[in-house]
């Protein structure tokens, strides 16, 4: 085991404790820039999906990880962030100055729904998100001059500087990863800021940070803004992923896939954003596998164990019935959701820090070393 | 000015439907602190049990009914148990999480179970109609808004009256400072739940003839009686009934006098406006935290 020893601030706040993090997370670059080679286009797809829903996560853990307050809303954000970046381009707008221009729009609403979600803490600002992001899909399908209502609008190819950009390229998913590294990078060295700092206190204890001095409404304000630009600049890349943006895509639903994303990855750690992204992203092709193949594993298993050919075909037919049911896939993530929350509260990284403690400490790990503590609420309407 | 009565009465009956998810709300927020999001979802299986008992089974409609709610209070005790007794006493945020996660389950399993078609429950009030003068009011809307009333009024009694309601407002305050008192905390929350699915059931089963019963049902009406629920002061039980009329109402005047599209949001627009003025709801008291 390793022991870091620190003798300063500057010691603590380090972007790499020691050289192990350069090494490992410079192997994690190099195996990313060279996947467009490796990977098949499917799976190139699918690894721009993680990058932009990582990017998401990215900005809902500013928010609720790290400042505490939830919002169901992110949805809402990134349709504002892709219809800006549509609509722009039908002016012929370039691409580096609306995907500013996104972001910075998206920043300004986020802003001023930060303003009224100051006087609201726990359920109500979950329902005032809510209620943010069922508005904002309503204006989208209703203000047809500018959004071309339900019929959706499409999105031209991204050209950057001079070159086209199509959605399937390498040169897209690097744009897309570049985006995110950025991203992340920019949150770490935020998260060590005083702003961050600041955040933090917040999420700990709202009266404790008043009493030390944190201007807790401003603080607010700021976390709501920068999490909706994140987000409105992942709507670009989504916009332009999908090459193609209606209202029915920025749904609720959309928005509890954001928070399953941060709540399966973990919210105490950037880590979180990127491992519950990699999963929200990856369970549909897995399942469609289960899909296709279980049948016939099932079967196999079943034949094995002595059962006849025609029983081990009438389990086969069956588990396919099953699995082609409607409305499965809806099943499984309910039970994911709850199974997590109940099981692995601290999510998948969560449990990889678990994984990692038990080796390091061999045989003096500890369940009780990430036991959570029950607070028995003291309701929290005095709050 | 008949017409607006005519939209009043209408907004009235399905406010009292909003009224009795949001009571539902109520009931579980006040007990435990929890908001329970697939309360929409306990109100789309009542329904769905219903149709069973009486659409399919070929039972009276009183005794399906009756049927209906006691499943339903079963299940409630059960989901409880499995979902919501483990992360007691944890952040509010996970036991929503769990609970939106158990209503996308519910969802799922009642449209694999009984299809995605509209489903509709022949009830003793589907076809006839009062008039009054010129005016026409169908009785399956009356029957909605008198048995909110009645309900409404039998937990308002029960959460003030009994020995159990006060039981449950004092394990909502502390848990552990109730549980000291003497008061078996699980066993309340789970005649909450129990309470609270009956409840649910009783709108899905009252509002089977106005809206069809369907799987997705749950999520659209659920979400419509959050704003009920803020609007009348999250805690309050008549407040929920009083909120749930006044979105109703809401959202039949925007639809009948509105541009197209107003209907959907002016619930919502309401919810932000109360949230911005008046945080603590038409009903609710505002408390100081105390350091």
């Amino acid at each position: 085991m390793r022991f870091l020893f620190k003798t300063d601030y500057e010691d603590d706040i380090k972007l790499f404790p020691h050289s192990g993090y350069v090494v490992t997370y410079g192997i994690l670059l190099a195996l990313l820039l060279i996947a467009p080679y490796m990977l098949s286009s499917y799976l190139m797809s699918q690894l721009v999906f993680v990058c932009i829903y990582a990017t998401v996560g990215v900005a809902l853990l500013i928010l609720t990880g790290f400042t505490g307050q939830a919002s169901l809303g992110h949805a809402a954000f990134l349709a504002i962030g892709a219809y800006t970046a549509a609509y722009l381009q039908k002016y012929n707008v370039p691409f580096p100055v609306y995907f500013l221009a996104a972001g910075a729009l998206t920043g300004l609403i986020g802003a001023m729904v930060g303003f009224p979600a100051l006087r609201l803490t726990g359920i109500y600002l979950v329902i005032a998100t809510i209620s943010f992001a069922l508005i904002v899909e309503e204006i989208l399908s209703r203000w047809e001059s500018v959004t071309n209502g339900n019929e959706g609008m499409r999105v031209k190819t991204l050209s950057l500087l001079g070159v086209t950009v199509p959605r399937d390229s390498p040169t897209f998913y690097y744009l897309c990863l570049a985006v995110l590294v950025l991203t992340i990078v920019g949150t770490l060295n935020l998260l060590r800021s005083p702003t961050g700092r600041a955040f933090v206190a917040i999420r700990d204890s709202e009266t404790a940070a008043r009493s030390m001095g944190v201007n807790v409404a401003l603080y607010k304000v700021k976390s709501f803004a920068i999490s909706a630009a994140i987000t409105g600049f992942a709507g670009v890349l989504f916009a332009h992923k999908l090459s193609f943006i209606s209202p029915e895509m920025f749904t609720l639903q959309l928005s509890i896939e954001f928070i399953i994303v941060i709540l399966i990855g973990g919210t105490f750690s950037l880590h979180g954003a990127v491992l519950g992204a990699i999963f929200i992203v990856m369970i549909d092709p897995f399942l469609t596998y289960l899909k296709d193949d279980m049948p016939g594993i099932i079967a196999g298993i079943a034949a094995t164990f002595g059962a006849g050919s025609a029983t081990a075909g009438n389990i086969e037919s069956k588990v396919a019935a099953f699995a082609s049911l409607n409305g499965l896939k809806g099943a499984i993530y309910g039970i994911i959701i709850v199974l997590f929350v109940l099981f692995e509260p601290l999510g998948l990284y969560g449990r990889w820090l678990k994984i990692k403690l038990f080796f390091q400490l061999f045989p003096l790990y500890k369940r009780a070393t990430f036991k959570r503590q029950k607070i028995y609420v003291k309701s929290e309407r005095n709050r | 000015m008949l017409d607006f009565v005519q939209q009043l009465v209408s907004g009235v009956a399905l406010g009292c439907v909003y009224g009795l998810i949001a009571l539902g709300f109520v009931l579980v927020y006040k007990a435990t602190e929890v908001v329970n999001f697939a309360q929409g979802d306990l109100m789309m299986l009542g329904g769905f049990f219903a149709f069973t008992f009486i659409g399919m089974m070929g039972l009276n409609y009183w005794i399906g009914f009756a049927g209906a709610v006691a499943a339903m209070a079963l299940f409630g005790m059960l989901a409880e148990r499995v979902v919501v007794r483990p992360i007691l006493g944890y952040p509010q945020f996970s036991i929503i999480m769990a609970t939106i996660g158990l209503g996308y389950f519910l969802r799922s399993i009642a449209g694999m179970i009984w299809g995605t078609d509209d489903l509709k429950i022949e009830t003793p009030f589907s076809q006839g109609v009062l008039r009054i003068g010129s005016l026409v009011l169908a009785y399956d809307k009356l029957s909605v808004i008198a048995a909110t009333m009645i309900l409404c009024t039998l937990l308002y009694l029960f959460f003030n009256k009994t020995t159990l309601g006060t039981a449950m407002r004092a394990s909502s305050e502390n848990m552990l400072a109730a549980y000291y008192m003497g008061i078996p905390v699980k066993r309340v929350v789970s005649i909450v739940w129990a309470i609270s699915a009956a409840v649910a059931t009783c709108a899905g089963v009252l509002l089977a003839p106005i809206t069809f019963i369907h799987s997705n049902v749950g999520l659209v009406l659920g979400l419509k009686a959050f704003p009920a629920a803020v609007l009348g002061g999250f805690g309050s039980i008549p407040g929920a009934v009083v909120g749930g009329v006044l979105i109703g109402v809401i959202e039949s005047m925007a639809g009948f006098y509105l541009p197209e599209g107003w209907k959907d949001v002016a619930p919502y627009i309401v919810l932000l406006t109360v949230l911005l003025l008046k945080p603590e709801g038409l009903f609710g008291h505002h408390v100081r935290k105390k350091v």
